[in-house]
Parts: C-alpha cells; sequence; structure tokens
C-alpha cells in the first residue's frame, strides 16, 4: 500500500503528471470514438436511403411506366 | 499519370480496394498501439527512475515529446497528400489529407497541455511566448484552419483542393517548430533524443519513450485507417461496392 501511495504521489507533482496522461487518453479516446459514430450514422442513412430506393423501385415495377431514376 | 507509380500504388488507391486494406490492417495498428502504449507506461511510470533535477515531473515526456513527434509527423504526411491531390487529383490522397488533419490537431492540443503541465513545476509559468511554444501553437493554428477551410465549402472536393492548398503552406512552419530551439534562445530545452548521435537521455528512460513513439505512429494508423474508411464510405455512396457494405456490415 506504502509504494502504491508512493507511486501515486509521484514525488509531490502529482497534480501535473496525472492530469498530463488524463489528457492524453481522454482526447486519443475522443478521436478514436467520434469517427466511429460518424461511421454509423453513414452506414444507418445508406441503409435508409436504399431501403427508399428500394421502396420506390416495387412501386415503379406495378407501373406501366417506370421513372427513371 | 500512373507512368512511375508503382502498380501495386495505383491499385492501393482505389477507393474499394484502400477500404479492405484499411479494415484488415486497422486491428492490427490499434493492437499494437494499446500493446507499446501498455509498456511504455509500465516501464515509464514504474520502471524508470526519477530524474535527479525534475523529480517525477520528467514524466510527463513520455506523453509529451511522442505527441509533438506526431505533431509534426502527422502535419507532414498531411502536407504530402494534399500536394499529391492538388497535383493529381487522387481522391485518396485528399482523403488521407483531410483526415489526418484532425488526428494531428489532437497531438498538437496535447503536446500544448501537456507541456504547459510540465511547464508550471519547472519553469513557474504555464505559457510563455517563445519560440517552441509559439509555433507549436501556430501549427495547432494551421492544423483548425484546415479542418475549418475543409467544411466551409458546400462541395467537399472543392473544399478538400482548398484546404489542401493550405496545408501545403503550412509545412514551412514544420522545420520552424523543429529548430526553433536552436535558432532562437528558448526557455524549452534542446532535443533530448537524436537520431544522429548521442541521445541525452539514460536507456532506462530512452526506451519507454520510444516504445510510446511506436504505439503513438501504429495509433495514428489505425484512427486515420478508420476515418479514412468513414469518408470512403460518403464520397462513393452511389457505387455499388459502398452499397454492398452498407447490406452486410451491420454494425462493425
Amino acid at each position: 500500500m506504502n509504494t502504491l501511495q508512493h507511486f501515486f504521489a509521484m514525488g509531490g507533482y502529482a497534480g501535473y503528471v496525472w492530469p498530463a496522461y488524463a489528457v492524453f487518453f481522454i482526447v486519443l479516446i475522443a478521436d478514436t470514438v467520434a469517427p466511429q459514430r460518424r461511421r454509423h450514422r453513414l452506414l444507418r442513412e445508406l441503409r435508409a436511403r436504399m431501403a427508399r430506393q428500394g421502396a420506390r423501385q416495387a412501386d415503379a415495377g406495378s407501373l406501366p411506366i417506370s421513372p427513371s431514376d | 499519370m500512373s507512368n512511375w507509380i508503382p502498380l501495386w500504388l495505383h491499385k492501393l488507391s482505389s477507393p474499394p480496394t484502400f477500404y479492405r486494406f484499411a479494415g484488415t490492417l486497422r486491428p492490427w495498428a490499434m493492437a499494437l498501439a494499446l500493446l507499446f502504449g501498455a509498456i511504455a507506461l509500465y516501464g515509464g511510470l514504474v520502471l524508470a527512475p526519477a530524474d535527479y533535477q525534475q523529480g517525477d515531473a520528467y514524466r510527463i515526456i513520455f506523453i509529451h515529446v511522442p505527441s509533438a513527434w506526431m505533431s509534426m509527423f502527422i502535419y507532414a504526411v498531411m502536407g504530402v497528400s494534399a500536394f499529391v491531390a492538388l497535383v493529381w487529383r487522387i481522391k485518396l490522397a485528399e482523403v488521407v489529407a483531410m483526415e489526418s488533419a484532425p488526428i494531428g490537431a489532437a497531438f498538437t492540443f496535447i503536446t500544448l497541455v501537456t507541456g504547459s503541465l510540465w511547464g508550471k513545476p519547472m519553469w513557474g509559468t504555464w505559457w510563455t511566448w517563445d519560440a517552441r511554444l509559439t509555433s507549436e501553437l501556430v501549427l495547432l493554428f494551421l492544423y483548425l484552419g484546415v479542418i475549418g477551410l475543409y467544411q466551409a465549402f458546400e462541395d467537399r472536393r472543392q473544399g478538400a483542393r482548398a484546404a489542401a492548398f493550405l496545408a501545403i503552406i503550412g509545412i514551412i512552419n514544420v522545420p520552424i517548430v523543429h529548430f526553433s530551439v536552436n535558432w532562437w534562445n528558448t526557455l524549452h530545452q534542446g532535443s533530448t533524443v537524436n537520431m544522429f548521435g548521442p541521445s541525452k537521455i539514460s536507456w532506462n528512460m530512452l526506451w519507454p519513450l520510444l516504445s510510446m513513439t511506436l504505439a503513438t505512429k501504429f495509433y495514428y494508423a489505425a484512427s486515420l485507417f478508420r476515418r479514412a474508411q468513414t469518408d470512403l464510405l460518403s464520397l462513393e455512396s452511389g457505387k455499388d461496392w459502398v452499397r454492398r457494405i452498407a447490406e452486410s456490415e451491420v454494425d462493425q
């Protein structure tokens, strides 16, 4: 326990060392999560667009004249 | 156009090929980043001894210096791809340049904040307008400028061209950041690690630093691959290969 306390104290510089490491990890995690979310959103949009197109084509199939898409 | 570009590079620059390539390599790059990062953290925070002058405060070096190197490295990658994008109009080069900018900005931000947290106990100030710090701040503004310009245009490829132009002009700042500690008298210390000649750091402090450097390089690759994949899907959203991915990849 004593060595652990000693470790976290960082020789009295805990208030500088740990926030620096925290910033490093928080920024990089944000950098990983942001594009992941953008990707999910994009794939959802693409699927929705394809579903709409599919529905329109199915409709068009029942008409004598199919609109050019 | 592609006479002197090796055939494999030409093939790789086709969006569906690159998409698959990036998808295969990304998990490996991320795994290596985590592995080298964990080793570096253990070596830097636990194994390495305290510095005889700076005590334990110097341990910020293990993230500050690799981040600073990445801030310049990514700018160089962005500048070169921006040049390729402008001259040869290769879509993938545009994507690499534009998607590198946020990652570079992230590392530049980390460099500035960790430097500030290191400067306060060692120099007695969070910030000083000296050459190294100011040029690194200019680097952050250049990244933000590239991101902003890219998003300011309705036509994304037009935005990419404008932003690529700014990225190329800004390359002039990279050697200024690097050599600022030699060219001017600065509060910032000179380089600790030298590629040529002896480094001014003992081995048990150097290896965690190098391990974190590798970790940040792999991290950049992983992040860039993911961002580029998403960008390619969006840019080519009408194409067949994108439709197939949208159908098959529910969530990956």
